[in-house]
């Protein structure tokens, strides 16, 4: 009764979600000043996915992984080689003949195989070195996120990833529905994944190592799950951006972006997938839109505001940052979950406590 | 009366320091066994190498006459040996149900009748079983990682150190549990610095000292002989 009463809900708010964002689409035109919410929502639905992504292993997990702008990388390449149109082929892989693929697949195959290579590569990777604990791994993918980026720009694989060239004119989204519901249908395929006796494991695994061994859990096989998936996501988001973006390079997928991702997850609450949810929006936000007047210089007459111009806007987030780290560990959400039978419950007097499912994809 | 477990000439060794130094005892079924001993005589290290969490540098552990010295933690436990780990090791983060789900990670049936098993035993696990294991007491902390242990259904409970840190009433508390088990049934192993209460509840008793054996007999032979009351009882008096 109580479950029925949630699905519906549930299915009414998605629905009407995705009806407010093709009314915002089509009647918000590119000229005007909300025009930037499009794109925030757009990219913030994407950085959505990956930060979940990122909270499954080191929010769920307690694996401090750092590769994850290298395996979106990975995705974003997958995607872009096998989509681009073969007519397009010569014209992109301009300086390598047309490039040795010659077939193009339909875009969500792309999608799906950009984080099946993402997954194949983490599960390879993973061998090694998920034997690292703690600050170890970080350096250790975070390296290996920084090494994939040298390789794919390396020239002699050129035919294959174009070398430092970008790649582009591979099919895109056409309508801001679409990265909603791939990032829609991902995270809650990893919501139940959390909510399932691996993602139980996991928990175990992230607050006792010996104990969870003890329970009979066994480690590095859990570990590799959670790595080889994070990675799938991670891979898939990369495909996305890649389609948000419309082209591809590698060498944007540096460090920095890994470090916006575990940003995103810091401020969302680590081990909080509504808390990532809502913090992706929130940042994209801040850093495409809301924080943007930062950049510019600003004049009140003949007084010119100190401070102003372009970069500054990266001095305030490492505040926010320094600031949330210091006094605000816990995030916007800590580890609890947003819900809305929860809030109902709540309106309606109910104490008792229920977990909820997340609505909020 | 069979043995359930026969531990024969164990060693274990971290890099080249022997811990273990090849001991040997059983565990007879429904009984409660105890090794007692001062920090660092190797109790601890011993039952790290029956549950695979440590591999042992020699001799073998056998369940039931299956051999078990080079399985993994995960094949251990679900041929039925169970942990208690010392300092009780809860999921912080987890509630109270999930950490006995957790227990009962290996075992793909339904866990109702076990549930009420473990809340029937304890009471107070019940009561809160929607709250994070870490905001327990240390005393209910340690029921529920027994209870925990309890839900993969083992032939043999082993514990490490449960009365650590714990209030003497608490103290009590956790050995009327170890008496109720063993009444119920189950078999247990026992490691305690806590020798007067361990001595009292144990069927048969061994003391370790510095990786050896040097002692046996049974609980009530052991807490009468003079050389144990001088070396473990004279300050250990509840």
């Amino acid at each position: 009764m109580k479950k029925t009463r949630d699905v519906v809900i549930s299915v009414v708010l998605i629905a009407a979600l995705l009806g407010v964002l093709r009314y915002m689409e089509l009647h918000i035109s590119p000229q005007s000043q909300w025009a930037m919410l499009l794109t925030v929502l757009k990219k913030g639905s994407i950085y959505a996915l990956v930060a979940v992504s990122m909270n499954l292993l080191n929010g769920f997990t307690g694996l401090f992984s750092l590769g994850q702008a290298g395996f979106m990388m990975i995705g974003a390449y997958t995607y872009g080689i096998l989509t681009i149109p073969v007519a397009q082929r010569a014209n992109v892989y301009m300086y390598y003949q047309g490039g040795i693929v010659q077939f193009a697949l339909p875009s969500i195959l792309g999608i799906v195989l950009g984080g099946i290579a993402a997954a194949a590569f983490a599960f390879l990777i993973g061998i090694p070195v998920l034997r690292l604990k703690s600050d170890y791994l970080a350096i250790a993918t975070l390296g290996f996120a920084e090494i994939m980026k040298v390789v794919f720009m390396w020239d002699s694989l050129g035919p294959l990833t174009n070398g430092s060239n970008m790649l582009r004119e591979y099919p895109t989204f056409k309508t801001i529905l679409y990265p909603f519901i791939v990032s829609g249908i991902c995270i809650a395929i990893i919501v139940m994944l959390i909510n399932s006796t691996y993602g139980r494991a996991f928990k175990a695994i992230r607050d006792d190592e010996i104990a969870a061994e003890a329970m009979g859990i066994n480690l590095a096989h859990h570990k590799r799950i959670a790595f080889t998936v994070s990675s799938f996501f991670a891979g898939i988001s990369g495909a996305l951006l890649a389609m948000y973006q419309t082209n591809v390079q590698a060498k944007s997928y540096n460090s920095a972006m890994t470090y916006e991702i575990l940003l995103i997850v810091v401020i969302g609450g680590i081990g909080s997938i509504t808390g990532s949810v809502i913090s992706s929006f929130l940042f994209i936000a801040c850093s495409e839109w809301v924080l943007r007047f930062l950049d510019e210089t600003h004049r009140i007459g003949e007084f010119t505001v100190p401070l102003m111009r372009s970069g500054f806007r990266k001095v305030v987030f490492s505040i926010i940052i320094m600031v949330i780290v210091l006094f605000f560990r816990q995030g916007i959400m800590g580890t609890r979950e947003f819900s809305i039978s929860g809030i109902i419950n709540r309106l309606t007097g109910k104490s008792k406590k229920s977990k909820g499912g997340d609505s909020n994809a | 009366m069979s043995n359930i477990l026969e531990i024969k000439d164990l060693s274990v060794s971290y890099g080249g320091i022997k811990a273990v130094k090849g001991i040997s005892f059983e565990v007879p079924k429904g009984e409660v066994v105890t090794l007692i001993g001062a920090n660092g005589a190797g109790k601890s290290s011993t039952l790290r190498s029956i549950v695979g969490l440590v591999k042992p540098s020699g001799g073998s552990i056998l369940l039931n006459g299956e051999e078990m010295a080079q399985k993994t933690p995960e094949q251990i436990v679900a041929k039925g040996i169970t942990l208690v780990p010392e300092g009780r090791r809860v999921f912080a983060d987890l509630t109270v149900l999930e950490n006995l789900k957790v227990g009962a990670y290996l075992r793909k049936d339904d866990l109702s009748e076990d549930l009420a098993w473990c809340y029937d035993l304890f009471p107070r696990l019940k009561e809160r079983h929607w709250q994070l294991a870490g905001t327990l007491s240390g005393g209910e902390q340690q029921m529920l990682a027994i209870a925990r242990a309890l839900m993969s259904r083992p032939e043999i409970i082993m514990m490490d150190e449960p009365s650590l840190g714990l209030a003497p009433i608490v103290v009590q508390g956790v050995f009327e549990i170890i008496r109720e088990l063993n009444r119920q049934g189950k078999t247990i192993l026992l490691v305690e610095q806590n020798a007067n209460m361990a001595l009292r509840t144990a069927h048969h008793a061994y003391v370790m000292e510095v990786g050896s054996i040097t002692m046996t007999g049974t609980g009530k032979e052991l807490s009468e002989d003079e050389a144990v009351k001088a070396a473990y009882l004279g300050k250990a008096r509840n």
